[in-house]
């Protein structure tokens, strides 16, 4: 076999099923980073024996074979962990049952996933940790996308994983009891993924360019892994609306464009169908929740596609009923702006108002809302300051000048 | 897998703790006894009560007082032997404390040296 095509088998499965064979190697031995280092050092045999040998019949089986003989070597030389060789064999015995029957290895990303998100686990590390493992991306491209140095990253994933180790964390999906209070967690860890990667779309060279995309993958994952979670399909959805919204946020020439000005030709409509799709079905579960909630919110803007028109009060109705199971300041802000567009300025003010001064001081899209209000309520200085207020917040340059623009708006 | 649960109270907490606060603790060490998960635990003295000491140069230096002058102290401590860190959660969320202190869980290293002094239970 050439050299060039066991490379591209080898690197195909790392693309493909990295997070699949890390999940399961981890959730036998209770150790993230011992299964991370195993599977490291079978990708590494694999690259010298296949261009040799040939690609194995089953490739997956063949580095799950070599990956737990990594692990076990390791056990025997570490005497902190005198239970963990016993598991080490139990998995090696599976490992060589998926290997001499046609089985597939059992898929235990889900319990990845949760490890990942538990309340245990520093939560700015939770999404940085789910990337790593799950994704397979590597620790300099999340430290890009998160702000920090390489070095930093490295370190804080380093410590999460031995404590994954160390206090026992268990790789288990949680039962009934725990659903609501861990699924949560999970989602939120996405959207945050999601989220930073939407924030710097602008920035053609900023590295949170991907992120975006590599959220929405977790997230089709995600509801491969919980079909019956109507929670995962509305974030699916939530972030599909936004993503189809990619080509119309910014003109050609960079500037922002505020979604109810932005084009809807420009729209992707093959992403909005597919939203659409997953929040049909996620409503047939009639559970409610946040992230339903918020898709079904981006869903009315994108029927503006089809009938030109917005339809606020809808907006609103839905609004009420974010702010009542997840009065977030971005759900509060939101819902007054609503109010504003089907009530009148005075009213959406009067909402805005109510928000405690002291949960807006950083905000920024509240001081963007302000602004706005302000203006169709005629106070123009007061709404040239929180215009002001608005752009010294952001960190999207494209979105600081549309808002520095706005205080000088005479209308 | 073992490990401690140590509980954190301020002051206040301390100082207010009465007859049912102890006879709660009591029926919380005897479920975990009979879960067969507990290897032992006590409720602590006030820090009022606490010596703290250290040897530096083979010399003994002594003080009056908790370790570290803090708003909450260590009030008391289980250590408990459980399949994982979610079974230890689940058991401190019963501690009765958990409602108003905070309850710390800590895995413990290597082996554990058994005792046997104890005079009383």
């Amino acid at each position: 076999m050439s050299e060039p095509l066991a490379y591209a088998a080898v690197e195909a499965i790392a693309r493909g099923t990295y997070g699949r064979l890390v999940a399961y190697l981890a959730s036998r031995a209770g150790d993230v980073a011992g299964a991370e280092d195993a599977l490291s050092d079978a990708f590494a045999a694999a690259l010298e024996r296949w261009p040799a040998d040939g690609v194995p019949d089953k490739p997956e089986a063949w580095l799950l074979h070599v990956a737990r003989n990594r692990m076990i070597d390791a056990a025997r030389r570490s005497q902190v962990r005198q239970n963990s060789e016993r598991l080490l064999l139990h998995l090696a015995e599976e490992a060589r049952k998926v290997a001499a029957t046609h089985e597939q290895f059992p898929d235990e990303r889900l319990k990845l996933l949760f490890v990942c998100a538990h309340p245990a686990i520093d939560p700015a590390a939770r999404t940085p940790l789910m990337l790593q493992t799950v994704l397979g991306l590597d620790a300099a491209r999340i430290a890009a996308a998160f702000l920090v140095s390489p070095a930093a990253m490295g370190q804080r994933l380093v410590r999460v994983k031995a404590k994954i180790r160390e206090a026992a964390i268990p790789f288990r999906v949680p039962g009934p009891r725990e659903w609501d209070e861990r699924v949560p967690f999970v989602l939120d860890a996405i959207y945050s993924a999601y989220t930073t990667g939407w924030e710097h779309l602008a920035e053609a060279w900023s590295a949170h360019r991907g992120l975006a995309e590599e959220a929405i993958s977790l997230g089709r994952t995600l509801v491969q892994l919980l079909p019956s979670e109507p929670e995962a399909r509305g974030l699916l959805a939530l972030m599909l609306h936004c993503e189809a919204r990619r080509a119309a946020r910014h003109t050609s020439r960079g500037e922002f464009v505020p979604l109810d000005a932005q084009d809807p030709a420009l729209w992707s409509r093959p992403m909005m169908a597919e939203a659409e799709a997953h929040l049909r079905s996620a409503a047939a579960f009639q559970r409610m929740g946040r992230y339903q909630l918020e898709a079904a919110i981006q869903s009315i803007h994108a029927q503006r596609a089809a009938t030109g028109r917005i339809d606020w009060r809808e907006i609103l109705l839905l609004y009420e009923g974010l702010v009542r199971i997840a009065p977030g300041i971005g759900a509060l802000a939101g819902r007054a702006v609503a109010l504003a567009q089907a009530d009148g300025p005075a009213a959406g003010f009067a909402a805005l108002e109510e928000i405690p001064a002291g949960r807006v001081v950083n905000y920024q899209p509240y001081w963007a809302a302000r602004g706005h209000l302000l203006q169709l309520l005629g106070r123009k200085d007061e709404a040239r300051s929180a215009f002001g207020r608005a752009a010294s917040l952001t960190d999207d340059p494209a979105l600081r000048v549309y808002l520095l623009q706005r205080t000088a708006d005479r209308h | 897998m073992k490990y401690a649960l140590l509980v954190y109270e301020s002051e206040e907490a301390f100082n207010r703790r009465d007859e049912q606060a102890v006879a709660a603790g009591r029926a919380y060490g005897e479920a975990l006894q009979a879960a067969g998960v507990l290897i032992g635990g006590a409720g602590l003295g006030s820090p009022d009560t606490a010596t703290t000491l250290s040897v530096r140069d083979g010399r003994r230096q002594i003080h009056d007082g908790p370790y570290a002058e803090t708003k909450e102290y260590l009030a008391g401590l289980g250590l408990i032997d459980v399949p994982d860190l979610d079974a230890a959660l689940e058991w401190a969320a019963r501690h009765p404390a958990a409602g108003y202190a905070k309850v710390e869980i800590r895995p413990l290293l290597g082996c554990l040296f058994p005792g046997g002094s104890g005079k009383s239970s």
